[in-house]
């Protein structure tokens, strides 16, 4: 095949030739032709984050408790600074040089491509002022960015807080971006995905100089930052506001919730602290302050508070025996000054027979000894263990020993103990019995139960059987809430056990242990108790609801080292009531509003001495 | 042991180091095309960079292997490496995985792979097979057969994926043949088709008329180097069309140019042919041929390019030609990548420091359009570099192909050289918009394990067989 061999030629030319033509070409391209640089430059984007105003968070009466103010980050891409003088500009900007020269450092070594912030929420009067220097700034841009505002300085617990996003919400989100602000904490944590709203990108073609030339390709590719959802809580501000005061000064909680909807009408947990306070270049600095403060003001007690529920668990046992037939309204257990089996006791102050409502008005430690044996030792079970399992699945219905589903974040669970854990760490392999169980009756012993959910029982109690579950957001701009907080959750008790409860309760206002707190024309269903606690002075606790029909709250109230649920909690618990049903305090309770807004149980040395002997 | 030995040191190391530079060459601009700030590392293997390091090391690996083969393996296997391949390319198109579009992809795992890659050395395999043995004559019209269908029959597969692009590579083996003795006719004609599909998208076709009509005359004058007939010709064909014009204008009948010219024409024709029967001018009389079925193809044209090339095929054809100009539609790639090369001036920007090839300004900036980074972040010289080592490379490998002795050899020494040439011509002509858009890749340079191990396969095949080329070779 030599023959052919002159034909390499040929071939060898073609690839030559091509080759000749790229290199014309190119040279046409790069060298001769300077058009295509111009394209380039004007081709240069600069990619401009829209970052969208937060929605803002209404109380259920449309005041504003939440609202944006405009800031400015200044953020610098290193590789387009030119030289520039530090010193000025740092002055300028009001920043210390060190820490600018600092911070430019800092931004270098993170990426010389990519933006960072390099001085953030620059306010605005001094972006006003600065705005016609910074066009001169090669490489760096101003992004505007919004903070948020709490007009009224409540509520800072449920409302929570935003801060920047850390690297493992980066990293776990893609939205995400470093700078980027996210709700940390709260309401703006729950509903961040609404209250953010979509952060849109706009590609700005710029020239050599840095200076916008007009959008890239039209906008096409730009996306519209779509601003954050509002939000409309459930919250009653003023309801929040005079309750917030009436904690001054105190330790515990105030969870009030409207029964016939789930609605939060308050939530307030003491001590607080200015929600402005977590705002801006400050935030980080007072944060690490609340944390270390040793009354815990960042601790959202009423939803992470366990305490045991003392006897205002009485009416969940009452029910519960009901509702097993292990008693009836009628059934009467005598109170000997207590309850006692050998050398066991528990103590009471009686010496008389009780039934329900009598029991409940009188707050009787025996009765309910009495009654829970009752559901215990009920024959319908084949063990005092099945009996238990039972007896705790009605707790469960009753929102106790696990969280609720609330649109709140934090919420924990409490504790009602499984019967596998009686049996690994009380009977081991010995027979179940009711006795070392006991005191489960009165709402003492391995139980924690938290405000919020004693709240939510409360709400129980006063619709007669069920509950919708609790809520804090009642509309959200444009958007249903979810379906769940529509549908009623039962309690699995039949209506008619709940009037001799509910007139239990209404005596314990009129002639019991909350009579203190009665409210003149409002016929309140209460209950006191006293949480134990074992590091000192025992937690004043109650809850109520009101009116006794068609009931348009329920409150539960915990007041740490209070004692008795009536010296603090019902009393509170009371007032609260009455602002939000008439909505003023009625004159012969001011002296009771004055005794609360003073109290101060925040001094351990002036914690009152354990001497009533009543609950 | 003595061959081992022989073996290293008859390797053409100088096509291994441009090779090996090629590879490092475009594994530093895939990196510059990816760059991301937060992946700084070019090892970093969760990035395109640091995955196209794995597949270069692979490709060596893959490299020596056939390197220790022995040169015969590839001449005894030829077929059925080829038969192997025509399987999988039909396997692809049942159990294949749709990407952009095409089921060109088999996805085993987390491993891909293109089977059309790999069809570009087994159908170059088959064909230095056919046509070194014995009985193999390029006369004899079975034999042009024989080759056709072994070349065709993996375009056609591929073809149904679809997958335009890689199909029309096999295009290549036309220069193949061309060495080994198929007539330059063929290659003329090639040539011809080409020139006239072009002409006719972009002038109108009586001037196209005019153009073939020039061509034939001047064909004719070269061929029997007779003036009096192309007077005359020329005097009795113009004289035709002047009389259909005259009559047209008379009317007042309005016709179209083209028509006014065919109608002058078709006579004058006629005449010809009447006139060369007489006389037996068999030149003449190809050229008459070639002429009207020239005429004939560009009515064709129309149609093919309408009705049987697809939207986006005509898209890019139009852009390229200029016909139509949609910088941000069908025009948006090539506009982008000239953008970006041109910008790059005579030294480019420097590494790392290409503004079109980040931000996405170029898209398929680490595959097809490769060479955008080049052309931004090294300029003119560093273009001019690697078009010289692409030319340096192909011009070697046809050294190497013509110092064979195997007819087996030479012919797949050949298939290399320009079925790698042709990838370059589509490549880089394709992003300095002197080619139509044809996604095919930078031979060596484009990101993609399955595209690199198939070139590396392609050459180091050949570089085994030019080992042993002072060895008989079946």
């Amino acid at each position: 095949m030599a023959a052919f061999s002159d034909r390499k030629t040929l071939i060898t030319g073609i690839f030559v030739v091509v080759g000749i033509i790229f290199l014309l070409r190119l040279f046409q391209l790069q060298v001769a032709d300077s058009t295509y640089k111009r394209f380039a430059d004007n081709n240069a984007l600069r990619k401009v984050v829209q970052y969208p105003a937060r929605g803002l968070i209404y109380d259920r009466n449309h005041e504003l408790l939440v609202y944006n103010k405009a800031a400015y980050d200044l953020l610098v891409i290193p590789r387009e600074t030119g030289r520039f003088d530090t010193l000025a500009f740092a002055a300028m900007l009001d920043v210390p040089a060190d820490l600018f020269t600092a911070e430019l450092k800092k931004a270098s070594a993170y990426s010389r491509y990519k933006p960072s912030v390099i001085v953030k929420q620059i306010s605005h009067e001094k972006y006003a002022s600065i705005q016609e220097q910074l066009y001169k700034m090669k490489g760096f841009y101003i992004q505007s960015r919004t903070l948020r505002e709490y007009p009224r300085r409540i509520a800072a617990h449920a409302l929570g807080y935003v801060g920047e996003v850390t690297q493992a919400m980066i990293d776990s989100n893609a939205y995400y971006q470093s700078g980027d602000y996210i709700g940390i904490s709260g309401i703006e944590a729950a509903y961040e995905e609404e209250l953010r709203g979509e952060k849109g990108v706009k590609y700005y073609m710029v020239d050599v100089h840095n200076r916008i030339q007009g959008s890239y390709l039209e906008g096409e590719m730009d996306t519209i930052a779509r601003i954050g959802r509002n939000l409309t809580t459930t919250i009653d501000y003023r309801l929040q506001e005079y309750a917030e005061k009436l904690m001054q000064n105190k330790r515990g909680s105030v969870v009030a919730i409207e029964p016939s909807t789930g609605e939060v009408l308050a939530l307030v947990n003491a001590p607080s602290y200015d929600p402005n306070l977590l705002v801006g270049r400050a935030r980080g600095r007072n944060y690490s302050l609340l944390l270390s403060d040793p009354v815990k003001p960042l601790f959202n007690r009423a939803l992470m508070a366990q305490y045991p529920p003392g006897s205002t668990f009485k009416m969940a046992q009452a029910l519960v025996a009901l509702e097993e037939g292990a008693i009836t309204p009628q059934t009467r257990f005598h109170c000997a000054g207590g309850y006692s089996s050998g050398s066991f006791r528990v103590a009471c102050h009686h010496n008389q027979s009780f039934e329900v409502v009598e029991s409940i008005a009188r707050s009787c430690n025996a009765y309910y000894v009495y009654a829970f044996r009752a559901i215990l030792e009920n024959p319908r079970y084949a063990s005092i263990r099945e009996a238990y399992d039972a007896w705790r699945e009605y707790m469960l219905k009753f929102g106790f020993g696990r969280t609720l589903g609330s649109d709140l974040k934090n919420e924990l669970k409490g504790m009602v103990p499984t019967s596998d854990y009686y049996q690994r760490y009380v009977f081991g392999t010995a027979r179940w019995r009711a006795l070392p169980i006991i005191s489960l009756s009165i709402g003492q012993g391995e139980l924690g139960i938290t405000p919020f959910q004693l709240a939510n029982y409360c709400a129980m109690l006063a619709n007669r059987g069920y509950y919708y579950i609790p809520h804090i957001v009642r509309e959200i701009e444009g958007r249903e809430i979810p379906e769940k907080f529509r549908v009623r959750q039962e309690s699995g008790i039949s209506r008619s056990y709940f009037e001799p409860v509910i007139e239990g309760m209404e005596q314990v206002m009129t002639a019991g242990t909350g009579a203190r707190s009665a409210i003149p024309g409002i016929a309140v269903c209460g209950k006191t108790g006293t949480a134990q606690n074992p590091h000192g002075a025992d937690h004043s606790v109650f809850m109520a609801f009101a009116p006794r029909e068609n009931p348009r709250i329920a409150v539960s109230v915990y007041v740490e080292n209070g004692i008795w649920g009536a010296t603090y909690a019902a009393p509170i618990s009371s007032l609260v009531i009455e602002k939000y049903l008439n909505d003023t305090i009625s004159s012969q309770r001011l002296w009771l509003e004055e005794s609360m807004l003073k109290a101060n149980l925040m001094n351990p040395s002036v914690i009152p001495v354990n001497d009533g002997d009543e609950e | 042991m003595a061959t081992r030995n022989k073996l290293w040191a008859n390797i053409d190391w100088i096509t291994f180091f441009v090779f090996l530079l090629l590879a490092l060459l475009g594994w530093i601009n895939i990196y510059a095309a990816v760059y991301d700030d937060s992946h700084k590392s070019i090892l970093d293997i969760s990035q395109r960079y640091g995955k196209q390091m794995l597949w270069i090391l692979a490709a060596l690996v893959i490299g020596f292997a056939i390197l220790i083969i022995e040169s015969n393996f590839y001449v005894f296997f030829a077929w059925a490496f080829y038969g192997l391949t025509i399987f999988l390319l039909i396997l692809v198109l049942f159990v294949g995985v749709e990407i952009n579009g095409s089921k060109s992809w088999f996805i085993i795992g987390d491993f891909q792979i293109q089977p059309s890659e790999f069809a570009k050395f087994s159908t170059s395999l088959a064909v230095a097979k056919l046509m070194s043995g014995y009985n193999f004559r390029f006369g004899s019209p079975a034999g042009l057969l024989r080759v056709g269908v072994v070349i065709l029959l993996p375009a056609l597969l591929i073809l149904l994926q679809p997958d335009t692009g890689s199909a029309i590579v096999f295009a290549s083996f036309l220069l193949v043949l061309y060495r080994e003795g198929l007539s330059g006719v063929v290659l003329f004609f090639a040539a011809l088709t080409v020139v006239l599909f072009l002409l006719s998208l972009l002038v109108p076709n009586y001037l196209l008329l005019v153009i073939l009509f020039l061509g034939a005359l001047a064909a004719h004058y070269i061929l029997n180097q007779r003036f009096r007939m192309v007077y005359m010709a020329l005097g009795i064909t113009s004289g035709m069309v002047l009389l259909v014009a005259l009559a047209d204008r008379i009317t007042g009948a309005g016709l179209d140019p083209e028509v006014i010219v065919l109608g002058g024409m078709i006579p004058a024709l006629a005449w010809f042919l009447f006139w060369i029967s007489r006389h037996r001018i068999k030149r003449t009389m190809v050229i008459i041929l070639v002429f009207v079925s020239s005429v004939a193809f560009t009515y064709s044209v129309d149609f093919v390019f309408n009705e049987i090339l697809e939207k986006h095929h005509r898209d890019r054809i139009n852009e390229l030609l200029g016909i139509q100009s949609d910088p941000l539609g069908a025009g948006y790639n090539v506009n982008q990548s000239k953008i970006a090369i041109g910008s790059g001036g005579f030294l480019g920007k420097g590494f790392l420091r290409g503004t079109q090839t980040k931000y996405n300004f170029v898209p398929e900036q680490s595959t097809d359009f490769i060479f955008c980074t080049v052309g931004e972040e090294w300029g003119f010289a560093g273009s001019a570099v690697v078009i010289f080592l692409f030319i340096f490379l192909f011009i070697r490998l046809i050294i190497l192909a013509e110092r064979q002795r195997s007819a087996f050899s030479r012919i797949y020494g050949y298939s290399v050289a320009i079925i790698l040439f042709f990838h370059f011509m589509v490549n880089i002509g394709m992003t300095i918009g002197l080619m139509p858009v044809i996604g095919i890749p930078l031979p060596f340079f484009s990101y993609g394990g399955s595209s690199l191990w198939a070139f590396t396969v392609l050459l180091f095949i050949f570089l085994r067989l030019d080992a042993s080329r002072l060895d008989k070779l079946v």
